[in-house]
């Protein structure tokens, strides 16, 4: 999808005002890099757009995966609340074998990535978005190793560290045992639903992977019945052995027909449920954001409160300490308000997102659904119709024995 | 999809069939492995279906498949229905296949051989099916044999250990209109010892036939002996021989068999001893041979039979020692196998062996395959039922409520192909079980082809024994002929050895009449095995065909259904 969800009002302007805005970007030509364990494939990003923002209205830059995390990570910082669309997995294993179908999924999914966020109606106007698209190499580099080279984590992860570590002294010094949780029931139940939709969608996934490898394993099978055949058709001779190479002949060729459907399946089943998955698995770690906000909000309306009191107390002993403490107050309130603030932004963005979400999703699967059922459809037609055209032959054959 | 008019009770029924099979599938979440959902589902099912198919073609509704009750009613209702009204052309489509795979095996000739048959021998049916196939001319004979009820019987008469001696026995029912056989229907108690010998007659009889293989012996404990398992796969095993014995154009009127099928009580054929105590004749019996108090030459009645599996140690001997020096003395022997165009047959009974060997083992891995295939499908329906209902308890938009339809409908093609991919395999199985039963049948041709070669051994022996014999008359009577008057030793001595060359004389007829006859048999069963293995071959595939055409459309129908409901998302993807 190349198109901005909302064209309205956006912050980006486009450059002729006459024509629509479009920021349409592509992620292709993976190339395989560097030897050995250093081995990286490198993609190149190809951006077209109108917005005035942008330098160029045409630009490709060469990035890497790593640069793509760096990406993630920045708007996940920046865009609390809203469900960062997923990047397809890390996997250090197998990253050593690079298969084809291995370079052509992750370049799928980064293009999804990177589309996805052209069209999120807040997201696309992220100024690093505009560094990824557009950034020479060398500068992508530094930013790239500044935040993953010395974190080993990703960033997010290390401040999710953080965090926690900041609760527990938090909680500590403020003789608190549970952080402040907001008691939302729709929220609750909003929370329940993800955790539990995880497990099925794992489940469902790990399933179209088995039904991936049944079908190359019955291709296989076939192949492999084909040969004999084929021999067993030499051996016998005559009429029979004719029609038995034949079969042998079909067999290998329904074989590489079910080859085909196992990558279809995978494109277009197993990994629309894998993105299903990761999308999920971005939701839950917005929630635990929106947790964590929500008791820094609580513990800094404490501390205001503490402050406010001990202000007060102040104020009546006729302290010469009331200017400082008003300072403090005043800071303290500024910071609550401002968690505050940002905590609604969270769980206003979050409303929206979930919206989306579950809109998106029903097409996504839609179209995943639809394309395996026209797969299969259409695979067991070509096995019925290969198959079909034996049955003349084998017709013939008992009358001529 | 739904019908808008009623059409009568047979649309009605029809249509709560379905229902009922989508609801009953939604109804268990929980099953894991969906086993007891299913067979709920598929009692109920059955019960709607087995009344749908006695029902009567009804002229205003679309023309269904009946099949008979025994084959699976989960296929009976056509996968889907047009709205079209119009019955005249709702279902003409060009001959599909799903209409036919069951003809094969359903035809009402072969329904007899069904009935009565323990549901655990389906595979059985290929076999007397095959009888059918191949002898057109005479489908009014048959022989029909069922092995069934094994019981633990005692040893009460030899058993030096009390209640020590337990055995099993089954019981034989044969089914019959064999003129010959003197009577319809038999019922006898055998044990696996019976079975033994009764293979043992056979193959003595029957040299140069391919004898079917008797199932093996197994050297086991006595414990493993009764366990259930065991008897049940030797019943079965059992069944299989008898079946293959009375498929035999020759051997199903065999004296042998018959009186195993139907003399009640003890076995009335000659027990063969075993090897240890027959050596020990043997042994007895050298030394007088060797001293020439005992008969040297081997009687004709004897002569028929092999020396190998017999008591005569020297004639074990002589022929051993014939048969070294056909390999490595590099003497012609004086009568070899020169039918060329038996030789070339063994090769290629050889070629086909390997080869059959290999198909039988690929054959292995389609069915393996095919039914990961259809385990999968089913798991990934079950998966995908059970988030249709999370979708819809915790929906809390109305997208999800859509997606869960989506869901449900992928979910309920994936259960039904599952149970078709499942149904596909069973019936491969028994098609590709052609290739198996073959390769069993190379150790019958193996056999028939050793009885050839041990025959020619034996003539070949007496040959030498005749030729040697005469060398010695020849010294013998050069040495007495310088005597004057001759040598009454040597004369008598001479006397002997005419005697002995007339009864070895004898013996060669008599062997080389048998080897003779072998060679004929072999050569009638040659025939016979290309011609029934061809149209055996050819059923097969006839049958593994059609099997996967139907099956492939069935498939594809519950998909095309499916890509059909969603086809409004395939405009919004790029």
């Amino acid at each position: 999808m190349e198109q901005p969800r909302s064209v309205s009002g956006a912050s980006l302007s486009p450059r002729s005002p006459s024509s629509p805005p479009f920021l349409s970007i592509s992620v292709t030509d993976p190339v395989k890099l560097g030897n050995g364990v250093q081995a990286y494939i490198s993609y190149r990003v190809i951006t077209k757009t109108n917005f005035t923002e942008y330098q160029w209205p045409e630009k490709f830059v060469i990035r890497r995966y790593s640069d793509f995390v760096w990406l993630h990570g920045r708007l996940f910082e920046k865009y609390k609340g809203i469900f960062i669309p997923p990047l397809p997995e890390k996997s250090a294993v197998e990253k050593f074998r690079f298969s084809a179908e291995f370079i052509e999924t992750r370049r799928q999914g980064l293009n999804s990535f990177v589309n996805r966020i052209a069209s999120h109606h807040e997201l696309h106007q992220s100024e690093d978005l505009r560094t990824f698209l557009q950034s020479d190499e060398e500068t992508m580099q530094r930013l790239r190793s500044y935040e993953t080279g010395i974190f080993i984590k990703k960033p997010a992860d290390l401040m999710q560290i953080f965090k926690d570590v900041q609760l527990k002294v938090s909680d500590v010094i403020l003789g608190k045992e549970k952080p402040v949780e907001e008691s939302n029931p729709e929220y609750e139940k909003l929370k329940h639903y993800i955790f539990e939709l995880e497990a099925h969608l794992a489940e469902a996934q790990k399933h179209a992977y088995r039904l991936v490898k049944g079908h190359r394993d019955l291709g296989q099978s076939l192949s492999d019945f084909g040969k004999v055949a084929k021999l067993l058709g030499a051996c016998e001779g005559y009429t029979l052995g004719k029609v038995f190479s034949e079969l042998g002949a079909k067999s290998e060729t329904l074989s590489i027909r079910l080859q085909k459907e196992a990558h279809q399946l995978l494109m277009n089943f197993e990994e629309p449920l894998k993105d299903y998955v990761r999308a999920v698995q971005s939701i839950k770690a917005t929630i635990r954001e929106r947790a964590n906000t929500c008791r820094e909000k609580g513990e800094l309306a404490e501390t205001m409160k503490l402050k406010e009191i001990n202000l007060g107390k102040l104020v009546l002993a006729l302290s010469d300490r009331v200017g400082e403490a008003e300072i403090e107050y005043n800071e303290s309130k500024a910071e609550s308000e401002e968690a505050t603030r940002r905590f609604e932004t969270i769980v206003r963005r979050m409303s929206d997102e979930i919206v989306q979400f579950q809109e998106q999703k029903t097409l996504d699967m839609g179209i995943a659904f639809h394309e395996f059922a026209k797969g299969q459809s259409q695979l067991a037609n070509s096995i019925a119709n290969a198959w079909r055209s034996l049955l003349p032959k084998l017709e013939a054959c008992s009358f001529t024995q | 999809m739904m019908g808008s008019e009623n059409q009568g009770f047979q649309e009605a029924h029809l249509f709560a069939t379905r229902e009922e099979m989508e609801s009953l599938v939604l109804d268990d979440p929980s099953d894991h492995g969906g086993n007891n959902g299913k067979s709920v589902s598929y009692s109920n099912y059955r019960s709607a279906a087995s009344s749908l198919a006695s029902t009567t073609h009804h002229t205003l509704s679309p023309p269904i498949i009946v099949t008979p009750a025994d084959s699976d009613p989960l296929l009976v209702p056509p996968p889907y229905r047009s709205s079209n009204s119009n019955d005249s052309h709702s279902y003409i489509e060009p001959p599909s296949y799903a209409d036919v795979i069951f003809s094969p095996f359903d035809e009402s000739s072969v329904s007899e051989f069904n009935g009565g048959v323990d549901s655990n021998t389906n595979s059985q049916n290929s076999d007397s099916f095959l009888v059918l196939s191949r002898s057109p001319s005479s489908t009014s004979d048959y022989i029909k044999i069922t092995v069934s009820n094994p019981q633990k019987e005692q040893d009460t008469a030899n058993s030096l250990v009390p209640g020590g001696n337990t055995f099993v026995t089954y019981l034989i029912t044969t089914r019959t209109n064999i003129p010959d056989h003197g009577g319809s229907e038999f019922s006898v108690r055998r044990r696996f010892k019976d079975v033994v010998t009764l293979a043992d007659r056979l193959a003595e009889a029957y040299r140069g036939f391919f004898i079917p293989p008797r199932p093996d012996k197994n050297v086991v404990e006595s414990q493993v002996m009764q366990k259930q398992e065991f008897v049940e796969q030797r019943r079965v095993a059992l069944e299989k021989y008898l079946r293959r014995l009375a498929a035999h154009p020759v051997i199903r009127l065999s004296d042998e068999l018959k009186a195993f099928l139907q003399v009640e009580g003890k076995l009335p054929l000659p027990t063969s001893t075993d090897v240890a105590s027959r050596m020990l004749d043997g042994a007895v019996k050298l030394p007088k041979q060797l001293f020439g108090e005992s008969n040297t030459v081997v009687a004709p009645h004897e002569v028929v039979q092999p020396a190998k599996g017999g008591r005569d140690l020297l004639r074990l001997f002589k022929e051993l020692k014939q048969s070294v020096a056909n390999d490595w003395a590099g003497t012609k022997p004086p009568v070899v196998e020169e039918d060329k165009e038996f030789l070339e047959k063994k090769e290629w009974i050889h070629d086909l062996e390997q080869q059959l060997s290999n198909a039988s083992q690929q054959a292995e891995g389609i069915v393996k395959a095919q039914q990961d295939m259809g385990e999968t499908m089913g798991e990934l329906g079950l998966a995908f039922i059970k988030l249709t209902k999370f979708e819809n308890e915790e929906a809390m938009f109305n997208s999800q409520r859509v997606r869960a339809a989506d869901m449900k409908a992928l979910a309920t093609a994936a259960v039904k192909a599952s149970r078709f991919y499942r149904e596909l395999n069973a019936q491969t199985v028994k098609h590709l079980d052609t290739l198996h039963e073959y390769l069993g049948l190379m150790l019958a041709v193996h056999g028939a082809f050793s009885d050839r070669s041990s025959a020619l051994l034996t003539v070949q022996t007496l040959l030498s024994e005749l030729s040697s014999l005469n060398s010695r008359i020849e010294k013998l009577e050069a040495a007495s002929s310088k005597i004057f008057g001759g040598d009454k030793s040597r004369i008598r001595k001479i006397e002997e050895l005419k005697e002995t060359i007339r009864a070895t004389e004898d013996a060669k007829n008599v062997a080389i009449r048998e080897y003779e006859r072998i060679k004929e048999n072999n050569k009638i069963e040659l025939e016979r095995l290309d011609v029934e293995r061809r149209a055996d071959f050819l059923n097969m595939l006839k049958g593994f065909v059609v099997n996967q055409v139907g099956y492939a459309e069935k498939i594809s129908n519950v998909w095309a259904k499916v890509a059909e409901e969603t086809s409004g998302y395939a405009r919004e993807s790029i």
